[in-house]
């Protein structure tokens, strides 16, 4: 009797076992077919963006108000001011974009100039090596995106980062809306969540849809945006012709924005 | 066998009932951060993480406290450390507790805290992070539990665990170095990028962990009948001295790799802690009181007569815990995120919140070592194993002092 009631149980937690992992084993055996998408025969599509800021022509506060402007109005970006802030695209002094590269003798007006800061969208991106969870992952067009839905914010790419491009949502980002401003957010792009890092995207909703990114196109010309691994894209075109400069080269994260200096 | 920490003296209730309210007050401003986000914080764009993930790394050092007396007893048969055992498997599961709880509490979206698993990340060291803390908080139990029960029950440990008791050694020195590794492999990060951190982390763990676990002992026998034998706690005593000199020569290497070499990124982050740079000098205080301390701690530690004499040891390991605390629990963290990706400084200083929240832990720790050592003192006490003599000496002893009254 007692080596029966062993055998049944044993019996049943073998089946409650394989009723468990069944699913998970089915779904493995499929090999993970995402849904099929339809594409916007509009959309703009390369094997890795890349990005070049011409400092000749951008390099002050006023010159880079406008497109800082559009950039956060599109993406819902909140003004916070304290260290706890929210950016996607702010400035920096030539000490603090390029640490690596000091020159305390260096021609006064590039010592002046302001540089554009922003996600490297690097090809070997430490940040996607270190998530957990693949809330920040590399798209086959170069692009690292982030899933605000699967981020648990433990702030492990933050640290990953050389380049201090991410931001935490320490507080409610809608909280940092006036009533005014929260009638005018962009309906298309969603507002973050308490809790969760965000940074640059290249605008890859934009380009889906056939449009260059926001900033590329408020800098009139003093950005360029097109495809690195195309010989004869725009971008391979300026590096061919000026001298650039990228951040952090020794990071070996490979960055796909330069700096026309 | 829990029932064994239900009955207790008023003095281990009032002490139960101390750390419930800790726990309280704690849990509402937990509730509160909560509901506010990690806003309430000292934290920032630049110092992304703070005192709680570095109380989580300090106290995966506390963690491996007790291998330290389950290797020498398993590995070499070291007998005197035999009723020690347990302590330290128990410490290592409050010390595992509290550092899950420090992850939990730090993270954004802690009720997404199950992607880590559904989206399992081999990449991310994070990942494996959870697998070897989890990991080692249920061989801990799983192998002081099955002893502690069957030594109850007056029966040999049954030979299925040793294979358990094993592999948790050689775990204990997993979780220190996947810990490190979570640092040391961030390519922005100079202060952590250095191959010797794990190595560092080992040696601060074995130092700090075993010097917490002596202490939290010395207590124990003020309270309980327990009484650690003379071998077992000189031994200990020599592993901490040992494991202290080897953090300090490693930190020394550290500092002789930035110096000589004059590499801006190797100097940057200790001159910063050490020194002060751009104006900002938060942290020099603590971090030349850390060096003191060290060296206090050394010399109160090295000499044999000193290190034996029971009156400084409490001191000297005081010092030691401070020490190693301010090095791992404070300077190494903020002197990683310092200077930042541009070079320049934020300081970072923990609010009250984040403290109370971070005590709220400390006191969950602090009532599971209770409990559990109230469970495993009361079991030595019943089968008579280490018990404190008239003397001053242990049963486990066999000093002249028992023999000769026994023979009278």
């Amino acid at each position: 009797m007692k080596q029966n009631r062993r055998k049944f149980i044993k019996f049943a937690g073998v089946a409650a076992a394989a009723l468990c992992t069944a699913p998970a084993v089915a779904k493995a055996a499929g090999g993970g077919h995402a849904a099929p998408i339809m594409k916007n025969p509009k959309g703009l599509e390369a094997e890795r963006w890349a990005m070049v800021i011409d400092t000749t022509k951008l390099k002050t506060e006023k010159d880079f108000a406008p497109l800082i402007e559009v950039c956060h109005k599109i993406h819902n970006v909140p003004q916070i001011d304290s260290n706890q802030e929210v950016k996607w695209l702010w400035t920096g002094s030539y000490d603090e974009t390029f640490v690596e590269q000091p020159n305390p003798h260096m021609n006064e007006e590039l010592k002046e100039r302001s540089y554009a800061l922003l996600c490297n969208h690097c090809e070997n991106p430490p940040c996607v090596r270190v998530c957990p969870t693949k809330a920040t992952f590399k798209r086959p067009d170069g692009i690292v995106a982030m899933d605000y839905h699967r981020c648990i914010g433990c702030r492990y790419c933050m640290a990953g980062c050389p380049y201090g491009s991410r931001s935490f949502n320490f507080s409610e980002p809608r909280d940092h809306f006036t009533e005014e401003e929260l009638k005018k957010l962009n309906p298309k792009f969603p507002t973050r969540m308490r809790g969760v890092v965000e940074k640059c995207n290249f605008c890859v909703e934009r380009l889906a849809v056939g449009e260059r990114p926001a900033c590329v196109e408020a800098s009139k010309g003093a950005m360029f945006f097109g495809d690195l691994n195309d010989p004869e894209s725009e971008v391979r075109q300026v590096l061919r012709e000026r001298f650039t400069l990228r951040r952090k080269p020794s990071a070996g994260t490979e960055p796909s924005v330069y700096y026309i200096i | 066998m829990l029932e064994r920490a239900l009955k207790g003296s008023p003095r281990y209730y009032g002490w139960i009932g101390f750390l419930l309210v800790i726990i309280a007050i704690g849990g509402a401003v937990w509730i509160n951060q909560l509901m506010e986000g990690l806003q309430i914080t000292g934290m920032s764009r630049d110092v992304s993480w703070g005192f709680y993930i570095s109380q989580f790394t300090y106290l995966v050092g506390l963690a491996a406290s007790g291998v330290m007396i389950v290797l020498p007893y398993y590995f070499h048969k070291y007998k005197p450390n035999k009723h020690m055992v347990i302590f330290g498997e128990f410490m290592a599961i409050a010390a595992c507790i509290m550092c899950l709880l420090f992850i939990v509490v730090d993270i954004g979206q802690p009720q997404r805290m199950l992607n880590v698993i559904f989206h399992p990340t081999p990449n991310s060291i994070l990942f494996w992070d959870m697998i070897v803390i989890n990991g080692y908080l249920f061989l801990n139990i799983l192998c002081g539990w099955v002893c502690l029960e069957h030594d109850r029950m007056r029966l040999p440990h049954p030979k299925w665990v040793k294979p358990f008791i094993i592999i948790s050694i050689v775990w204990a020195f997993s979780i220190h170095t996947v810990t490190a590794f979570l640092y040391q492999g961030l390519p922005g990060r100079h202060y952590w990028l250095t191959a010797i951190l794990a190595a560092r982390f080992l040696a601060s763990a074995f130092c700090s962990g075993p010097a917490i676990l002596l202490l939290v002992m010395k207590l124990t026998e003020k309270f309980t009948n327990f009484q650690m034998p003379k071998k077992a706690l000189h031994t200990l005593t020599t592993i901490i001295t040992y494991a202290m000199v080897v953090n300090m020569f490693f930190f020394l290497l550290e500092i002789f790799t930035a110096y000589y070499s004059q590499l801006p990124g190797h100097t940057h982050s200790i001159t910063y802690l050490f020194a002060g740079e751009h104006g900002h000098h938060e942290l020099v205080p603590f971090m030349w009181t850390f060096i003191i301390f060290a060296a206090a701690s050394l010399a109160l530690l090295i000499p044999p007569k000193l290190r034996k004499n029971q009156k400084i040891l409490p001191w000297a390991l005081g010092i030691l815990i401070i020490a190693t605390w301010l090095d791992k629990g404070l300077g190494l963290l903020i002197g990683g995120f310092n200077p930042t990706p541009f070079g320049t400084i934020t300081p970072y200083w923990p609010t009250g919140k984040e403290l109370m929240i971070s005590a709220m832990i400390y006191a969950v720790g602090a009532l599971v070592v209770t409990v559990l050592f109230k469970i495993a003192t009361s079991v030595k006490e019943d089968m008579g194993h280490s018990q404190a003599l008239p003397c001053g000496c242990s049963t486990e002893d066999k000093c002249e002092c028992t023999p000769a009254e026994e023979a009278a």
